[in-house]
């Protein structure tokens, strides 16, 4: 087990969130969208530039900047 | 008796305004994707004798608003207390539906819950135990697929009753949320100070503001101070303290703990076997799968490029038949009112002014209906949330974002859109200085009605190599729209970069209704405009290049060459019959120099001269302004060709090569001009009814103008220097 950020991620990759590290506007639109400690994510894949991310959570895709990922911290196995 | 008000609030997506139409036979603008409905919509509801006005509100992941549109939902469900609210919640993402509806349940409003999408849920595998859900959450639930209208008899005698009253709304004790011991505390203090005083008393439950104060709500606190700012302090006080100590305690901020117990809360709900998953909960949906595809980082683009030139090629080759056909019945039109009319102004004000102008933007109508048919499969499947996720980067360093690429297209980014739904697609963008740069910066590409111009002119002078210009033009477009937004960006609308985070919805199956009501919703708006704006233009135009028309003098001396010519030829020899035509277009010639616009154009030679413009180019880039489809058949009035049909301008062309006003290097730097200088009057309108204010709009017209003659100047100068 590790804790890295969610940009570091590999695809397909699954991890379960520590931390949302943001207040303010951007860090309640991450959690509203249920990115909050304890969920389980898989990287699905990224876009062409590879940004942003495209991410499964709880059966449905979400998709985020790498820059907004930086302030999720996931825990993944090695 | 008052009617009672029903609204439907819900996450974006989740199916708010299919269920609208279903109730009220409305025609709303029905996506998939988030963030379709941008403004509150009223309908007339009828269930036996029971009355009320449906209200559909913009979507909304919590009541903590984010944007503009989700705003407009909070304001309405917190100050006009609806009689009950329908919370759609999309069964097949369940727990972050739910996430709003614990929100609406701590505002202790008469809430029904409608599980929306139950077929999307049954086909994954899902099921729902509504009973226990609706016992846990307290309120009724009511499963429904929006789409068939299956559920909705049940659904709405539940709403019925609850907006009657005969239904309690949720009780409080049943649905308190824990928040943690240290949040519970606070919350507690600052709930018996909020009720003690009466603060904002009616509007919201006390418990509701003390946690959105909590929450850092800007907008709750900005209220709170309004009503007291002595209280809001020592409110304020209370929630630094806690988050001080979730600070030192937790390394946490105080919103995380309250989104981090309400997802809890919903997770410990659900727990409680109401969900059952059928298959391996982890198993990738067909959605899934057809993106690994579509979205995959080198297929992706390809077929994404592969998919936009289907379009046009689509609308432009199956349109040409049709817009032919369209074209017929005004010269039919054209031709009877010309064999039926005595000479004269009204004769010329109708052939010219009306049916030569609105017939040629009516033209279109058949291309715009295919173009926007396409389109809307593009969203209706879901295929356009991919589109933004992928071009996002690209647009992002031009200080733009995802959700601009649609406007982009939808305005003629393959070549041949129009700028005026493109500039009302910006509106899903939720930035206000990203919403303006794209909506300044989608005019500049290359709409329907400059392809005929790119035609035209390529075809006279650069014959060789047409495909080779037409690409590099479309190119040259997208290069000038990124440069000058990014310009916009960095001086006017500078401002951060917004947040990109977005759901993508799972595709869907178009719907035969949905389809059409987009095309027609958005092909009628054409027609309207032409139909009046158009119009009125096309007779003003007229009427400025017909007037004030020639001194007798200079008539009389047309008249005596007409006479002479009657001497030498006999009537019906082709000869004479040449010369005759050849006399009538100089005088057509004479007119116009003469007239209103011809002087205005003589005028404007004095700057366009450094462009390498003359007179009659000067007045057909006037008439553009009206309309681009303008420019060609004035073009074809100045250049004394008599009538020119915009389609077939082949003769015009060879007129315009062979005149020695024209170069190569001159229609280049006319063409670069044409592309980029104010755009139409129609979209003018357009941008300062979604940018707010006409200052905006002036703006638009004077720095694209500025930026058309810069570029067509400096082309035209560089290349007399370099001997071309
Ligand atoms: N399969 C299925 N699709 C549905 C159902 N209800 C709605 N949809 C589809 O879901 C998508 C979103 O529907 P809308 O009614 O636009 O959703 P909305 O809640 O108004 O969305 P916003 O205006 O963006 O907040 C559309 O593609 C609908 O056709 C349903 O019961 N089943
Ligand atoms: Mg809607």
């Amino acid at each position: 087990m590790e804790t890295i950020s969610l940009r570091r991620m590999a695809k397909n990759q699954r991890g379960t969130i520590t931390a949302v590290r943001v207040a303010g506007d951007l860090g309640r639109r991450i959690r509203d969208m249920g990115l909050v400690t304890g969920t389980v994510i898989t990287v699905q894949g990224r876009a062409p530039l590879n940004d942003p991310v495209a991410l499964r959570i709880r059966g449905n895709t979400l998709t985020l900047r790498n820059n907004e990922a930086d302030f999720i911290e996931v825990e993944v196995e090695n | 008796m008052n009617k009672l008000t029903m609204a439907l609030a819900g996450n974006p997506n989740a199916g708010k305004t299919t269920l609208f139409n279903a109730l009220t036979g409305a025609r709303q603008h029905v996506g998939n994707y988030p963030g379709v409905t941008v403004e509150r919509k009223e309908g007339a509801y009828q269930r036996g004798d029971f009355n009320a006005v449906v209200v559909d509100l913009p979507g909304t992941y919590s009541l903590t608003a984010y944007s503009e549109e989700e705003v407009v939902a909070r304001d309405f469900l917190a100050n006009e207390k609806p009689a009950v609210v329908i919370n759609i919640v999309d069964a097949a993402n369940l727990e972050r539906n739910l996430y709003l509806t614990c929100q609406l349940l701590e505002l202790k409003i008469p809430l029904v819950v409608a599980l929306n999408m139950m077929d999307v849920a049954s086909d994954r595998g899902m099921e729902i135990d509504v009973e226990n859900l609706s016992a846990f959450l307290g309120v009724p639930v009511l499963p429904i697929v929006a789409r068939s209208g299956k559920g909705l008899d049940e659904l709405m005698a539940a709403a019925q009753e609850m907006a009657e009253g005969r239904l309690s709304p949720p009780d409080p004790a049943k649905v308190r949320i824990s928040y943690g011991d240290d949040v519970d505390q606070a919350l507690l203090t600052m709930t018996r100070l909020i009720r003690d005083q009466g603060l904002l008393k009616g509007k919201y439950p006390s418990r509701w503001i003390a946690v959105k104060i909590i929450e850092n709500d800007e907008a709750l606190i900005k209220e709170v101070n309004e009503d007291s700012l002595e209280l809001g302090i020592r409110l304020l006080q209370e929630a630094d303290i806690v988050a001080a100590h979730l600070m030192k305690t937790f390394d946490t901020y105080p919103e995380a703990v309250i989104a981090d117990h309400r997802y809890g809360f919903i997770k410990g709900i659900l727990k409680r076997g109401i969900i059952t998953h059928r298959y391996d909960e982890n198993r990738l949906y067909t959605s899934d799968k057809i993106d690994r595809v579509l979205t995959n980082r080198f297929a992706g683009p390809l077929i994404m490029l592969a998919v936009l030139y289907s379009i046009y090629q689509i609308t432009f080759s199956f349109s040409t038949l049709p817009v032919a056909g369209v074209e017929a019945v005004f010269g039919w039109i054209g031709g009877l009112v010309e064999a039926n009319l005595g000479d004269g102004p009204l004769k010329s004000m109708l052939v010219s002014g009306v049916i030569g102008g609105v017939g040629g933007v009516l033209g279109f109508v058949p291309l715009i209906m295919l173009m926007f048919f396409c389109i809307a499969i593009l969203e209706d499947s879901g295929y356009l949330a991919r589109v933004a996720f992928m071009m996002d980067r690209v647009f992002r360093m031009f200080g733009l974002h995802g959700s601009s690429v649609m406007a982009f297209i939808v305005s003629g980014g393959i070549a041949g859109g129009c700028a005026v739904p493109g500039v009302m697609a910006t509106r899903t963008l939720r930035s206000p200085k990203e919403r303006m740069a794209t909506l300044l910066t989608v005019p500049f590409m290359n709409c329907g009605a400059k392809v005929p111009i790119l035609a035209l002119l390529i075809g006279a002078f650069f014959a060789q190599h047409q495909a080779f210009y037409m690409f590099g033009f479309t190119i040259l477009s997208w290069i000038v729209a990124l440069v000058a937004a990014k310009l916009l960006r960095l001086t006017v609308l500078r401002g951060e970069p917004t947040p990109f985070v977005m759901e993508l919805p799972p595709y869907r199956f178009p719907t035969f209704n949905g389809l059409m009501i987009h095309t027609w919703e958005r092909t009628w708006q054409y027609i309207k405009k032409a139909g009046t704006v158009i119009l009125a233009i096309s007779i003003l135009l007229w009427a400025m290049m017909t007037y004030p028309g020639l001194s007798p003098e200079k008539e009389a001396v047309f008249v005596q060459e007409r006479d002479r010519i009657a001497t030498l030829y006999e009537v019906g020899n082709e000869t004479g019959d040449k010369l005759l035509q050849e006399v009538d277009n100089q005088q057509e010639g004479a007119v116009l120099r003469n007239s209103f616009a011809g002087r205005i154009g003589v005028g404007m030679e004095k700057v366009t001269w450094l462009s390498g413009f003359e007179w009659r180019t000067n007045i057909a880039l006037l008439g553009g302004f009206a309309a681009k489809e303008v420019i060609i058949s004035t073009l074809g009035t100045a250049y004394s060709m008599g009538e020119t049909d915009p389609e077939d301008a082949g003769s015009l062309g060879d007129r315009l090569a062979a005149d020695s006003a024209w170069s190569p290097l001159v229609a280049m730097s006319a063409l670069i001009f044409m592309l980029f200088y104010a755009p139409c009057f129609v979209t003018v309108v357009c941008i300062a009814r979604e940018a707010g204010s006409w200052n905006w709009a002036f703006f638009s017209i004077i720095y694209s103008t500025t930026i058309a003659f810069i570029l067509s100047t400096g082309v035209y100068q560089v290349g007399r220097i370099l001997g071309f």
